[in-house]
This record gives structure tokens, sequence and C-alpha cells, in this order.
């Protein structure tokens, strides 16, 4: 029996994916870029999880009853640099909307 | 001295990373001293990398630990902090040429951007990208490599769109679009892989895969592999590498043609050191499907281009295809590689050398051209040869060098994958010669509208003396190569294969 956070994963990805290939609308593209790294970081974030586990900041407590803390410091360096990917597409997606005066891939034609 | 070649990993990813924050304040004060600046830092992580070299094909394996010292060594917790850095003389050789070739880039770049805005932060996003690339060569840990990757796309997405046309950007967001899905892809691999052992170390995992390898490592590597192989052009994905080479300004092509030979090292040491005992033969033979399709539809769409960039940068997704036609043989044969397949990967990987150094003259000529004339498209030139005869023997030595026609270094790497690919299987040689053909076919074609005919008329400027040194530099490399490469194989290459071919000697370097 597959976990439902695995499942939610495999799902937001495939969302993801699909969207990245099939759709025609820039922010639509970074949309669907995001949320692909939202469906790896949660699977990151899932892979590390205890039922009943308490935050690994607590040092006293037994190792057993922690959640993993490498890989949550992994999803939280993965948010950042999903973060900086998203901004800079989205920079992009601004100056295309200046030259171009659409944000549909097949439609752009040059402004005169 | 002692105290440089012990620290050098580290300090050849920190010296550029800091150096790029310190590039735009010194900007501010004197274009000069800012140039000063970024050629000493990166000249300086040079010399770090060559001492680390010569110490590896000494003494062999390097692994410097930042963090914990040695793994017993733990936090409270009983878990250790800690990333490797590994070197071999695979990574030396990869991580010296990424190096050199940014250092013919900035000196190519001090007049070719002169006339820009925004240089501040073309050379600081440059030598953020160094940085990058040495993480990525560095790094013995998945995640690492994982951060490193995005350093680097997301630096080289910002200097494709310097020009800031349309088109430029448009390049760019394919770039960063494709090669971002591409890394999420990678981090969900490496996600699978931490999940099945609990590990990120790549020597560690290589070493726990031999005793628990199972469906779910299998996964796990189709799924870095297609992330790597997207990252480095290979043909079913290699549109954005094209559209961002022909928009990226000249230097820029060059390095992004470094970052994915990068990215190549990465598929070999993921391929030859992570998995390479336990995997068979069809990692290799998908290597190899994947080399002759690039070599095909490269050289194919290659003769149909007219814009110059554009021409080049499919011959660089053909001349990927070679090298990937090598290692592909490499690997079939793993874990016992001897005799021919060695010969292929030996040929793969000076093949690496060859391709950057023919490519990069290739793509500073193109670069030159476009200075001179401001014109891209090759039906509008002609004739440059009257008033440009150096520019036009340093491109005959670029297009005969990418074409394998001796006595320059294409033919010596080709050669070695050709010989040792005839025992494998003939029919791969012949269309890798076919492809090497139709090549010669598209350059000759270039050179005869570019340089021959009558004489251009147009507005010609000078080329400028440092972007000619530049271009000479490499020239004479490739001729070096071409007439010695029995030196080259002995000094470097043959040990990078040998590191490569040798897991158990990669992973006894961590344990």
């Amino acid at each position: 029996m597959i976990s439902i956070q695995f499942l939610a994963a495999i799902i937001l990805i495939s969302l993801g994916l699909s969207v990245a290939v099939f759709k025609k609308n820039l922010i639509k593209i970074v949309m669907a870029v995001h949320v692909i790294g939202s469906g790896v970081n949660l699977f990151l974030v899932s892979l590390g999880y205890r039922a009943g586990g308490i935050a690994p900041i607590f040092t006293d407590a037994s190792k057993l009853q922690m959640v993993l803390p490498t890989t949550q410091a992994l999803t939280l360096t993965s948010i950042v640099i999903d973060f900086a990917v998203v901004a800079l597409m989205l920079s992009f997606v601004i100056s295309i909307y200046g030259h171009y005066g659409t944000l549909d891939t097949q439609k752009r034609r040059l402004k005169e | 001295m002692i105290f440089l070649a012990e620290h050098a990993p580290a300090f050849a990813i920190a010296v550029p990373l800091l150096a790029a924050f310190v590039t735009p304040v010194l900007g501010r004060i004197s274009e000069k001293i800012r140039n000063i600046w970024v050629i000493f830092s990166l000249l300086f992580t040079e010399f770090l990398v060559f001492i680390l070299g010569c110490k590896v094909l000494d003494e062999g394996v390097y692994t410097y630990a930042l963090g914990a010292v040695t793994p017993s060594l733990t936090s409270p917790v009983g878990f250790p902090v800690r990333i490797i850095l590994e070197t071999d003389a695979m990574n030396a050789l990869i991580s010296f040429m990424v190096l050199s070739i940014a250092i013919i880039t900035v000196v190519y770049s001090w007049k070719f951007i002169e006339k820009y805005e925004a240089q501040d932060r073309f050379y600081s996003l440059l030598l953020l990208l160094t940085a990058g690339m040495m993480g990525m060569s560095f790094t013995g840990d998945f995640f690492t490599m994982f951060v490193f990757l995005e350093v680097v796309s997301v630096s080289s997405a910002a200097l494709v769109a310097f020009f800031k046309k349309a088109e430029s950007f448009e390049a760019a967001f394919k770039y960063l679009a494709i090669s971002s899905i591409g890394s999420f892809f990678m981090l969900f691999g490496i996600g699978l892989l931490y999940g099945h052992y609990g590990l990120l170390n790549m020597a560690v995992i290589a070493k726990e895969i031999i005793l628990h390898y199972s469906f779910l490592d299998v996964v796990a590597l189709s799924l870095l592999g297609t992330a790597l192989l997207l990252k480095l052009g290979s043909v079913p994905i290699h549109m954005w590498k094209v559209d961002s080479l022909q928009e990226a300004p000249a230097p820029v092509s060059v390095v992004c043609i470094a970052t994915s030979l990068v990215g190549l090292y990465l598929l070999f040491r993921i391929g030859f050191s992570v998995f390479g005992l336990v995997i068979n033969s069809i990692l290799g033979w998908i290597l190899v499907f994947f080399g002759i399709l690039s070599i095909f539809i490269g050289v194919a769409m290659a003769l149909l281009q007219n814009n110059l960039k554009r021409l080049l940068g499919y011959s660089a997704v053909a001349e990927v295809g070679y090298i990937l036609l090598g290692a592909g043989v490499g690997l079939s044969a793993m874990p016992e590689v001897n005799g021919f397949a060695f010969e292929a990967l030996s040929g793969g990987i000076f093949h690496i050398v060859n391709d950057v150094l023919d490519i990069s003259l290739l793509f500073l000529i193109a670069g030159s051209i476009y200075y001179i004339t401001k014109k891209r498209n090759i039906d509008e030139l002609g004739g440059l040869a009257h008033d440009f005869p150096s520019l036009s023997v340093l491109f005959i030595i670029g297009m005969l060098a990418i074409s394998g026609i001796p006595p320059f270094n294409g033919f010596a790497s080709k050669l070695m994958i050709y010989e040792s690919v005839f025992y494998f299987n003939p029919l791969l040689v012949i269309l890798g010669v076919l492809g090497s053909i139709l090549m010669l076919a598209v350059f000759v074609k270039v050179f005869a509208c570019i340089f021959l005919g009558a004489p251009y008329e147009g507005e010609v400027e000078e080329v400028p003396g440092s972007m000619m040194f530049t271009m000479w530099v490499l020239a004479f490399f490739i001729l070096f190569l071409g007439l010695f490469p029995q030196v080259a194989i002995d000094i470097f290459i043959a040990p990078a294969a040998e590191a490569l071919v040798h897991p158990e000697v990669y992973i006894g370097g961590v344990l």
C-alpha cells in the first residue's frame, strides 16, 4: 500500500509535467515548474517523516523519536533554489511580454 | 604552498564565489581594476587546481571533508555533519579545462562587451558560473551536486539574456524552464536514493549499492541519467541548447559549452563510479544510441542553417554525440573495462578536451565576425578573407579540427574512438565517419560563404588584439594536441580513464 504523501507527490509532479508540455501560456509554464518543484519537495520531506515524531531541534529526545533532519535541510535548500528559479523565470516573462505583447508562445510576433 | 594544496578543492569553489560578489563593487571604482581582479582571481583558482591536479596524479584520490573530518565525529544526535569533496584525475582534468576556458572567455570579453551596459554583472555572473562548475566537478555528494547544478543554470540563463533582445529572453526562458525541470527530476532521483540508503555521499552509496541493488536504483539511475542527458543537450532535448548558444554573446556560448561538458562529467561519474559495479551493458547501449542520434541529427540540422551561431550550436550537439559514443562503449564493458573499451573511453575523454577547444575557437571566430560586421547570417557575408587573412586561417584550423582531419586534435581523439568502437560494432564506426564527413561539408560551405568571394563591401571594424590573442592561444593548443596526442594521453587522459574504470578506488577514497 503506497502512502498518501508519496501518491500526492507523484500526482503533483505529473500534473506539473503535463502542464509544462501541453500549455502554451508562459505564466502557466512557470507555474508548472513550480508545481514540479513542490511535488519533489513534498516527496523529500515526507521521506523523513515519522508518525508522532518531534522536530529535530531538541537534542535531549531519543534519536528514534525525531523526524529526520537531513531531508528537512534538503527541502529548505531546494525551496530557496526553487524560489530563485521562479523569480528569474518570471522576470524573463516580463521582458518577453514587453517585447512581444503576448504571453502565448504560439502567437508571438515582434512588436513593430 | 602545502596549505594551499591541502585546501585546494574548497578554495577552488570559494575563490570565484567570493570574487563574484566583490566584482560589482570594484566595477564602481574603475573598469580596469575590475578586469584585473576578475582575471587574477581566475588565474589564482587555475593555479590551485593545477597544484591539486599534480598532487592527485602523484598520490591518487584526494578527499577533502568540509565539516567533520572523520565520519565518527558527530553532532550530539549522532549524525555526522560533513560534505565530501573528492578529487581524482578525472575531475582535476575537467576543472582545469573549465577554468582555462573561463580565463580565455574573460580575456575575450574585455573588448567584446566593452560597448554594452551591465559589464559588472556580466563578470560577476561569469565568476558565479565558474564557481558552480567547480562545485559540480569537485563534489562527492549528490545534494551538493544538485545545488551547484542550479547555480550554474540560473547564472548561465541570466548570461544568455545578456543582449536583452526579444529572442535572447526567449532562449533564456526556454533554457531555464527546461533545465530546472531537469534539475527537479534529478532531485527526485536523489530523493529515491536517499530513501533507499539514507545517504547522500556518492562513494558510500556506490558501496552500499553492491549489496542492496534493486529496482528502485534503476528508477533513480534513469531519473538522474535523463536529467543529465537533458543538461548536456543530447538529441531528443537539444533545442534549448541550440537556441541559447545562438542567442547568447559568443563568450557566453563558449562557457555554456563548458557547462554541458561538466554535465557530461557528472554523467560519467554516476555511470561509472556510482553504478559502475552493478549495471549491465544496457546503459552503455543507451548512451551509444543517443550519441549516434546526436551525431546524425546535429550534423543534418547544421547543414540547413544559415545563422552562423545556430549552425555551430548544432555541430556542438553532434560533437557531444561522439563523446557519448566513446563513453557508452566504455560503459557497456563495465565492470571489467579493458582493451578496446578502455581505448574508447579514453578517446571519449580526450574528445571532451578537443571538443571544447574546437567549438570554442569556432564560436569566438563567429563572435569576432559579428563584432566586425554586426551580421549573423552567413548569406549576407562574403569575401572576408581579403581583409582578415588571419581570421580565415583560424577558421580553417577550427573547421579541420572539428571535422577530424589530421594533423589537428579532433583527428587524434576521433581516431581513438573509431578504431576501438570498430571492435565493438563496425556499423557504429561507419555512422560516425559519415557524420564526420558531413561535418566537413557543412564547414566548407560556411567557409566559402563567409571568407571567399568578392571583397566584403559593408562597414567593418578591426578585430582587437586581445580577441585575436585568445583565438591564437586556442589554435596553438589545437595544433599541439593534434601533433603530440600521445603526450596528452599519457599525462592526463589515461589517468582520468583509469580513475573512471576503477570505482573501488573512488569508494576507497572516502571510507
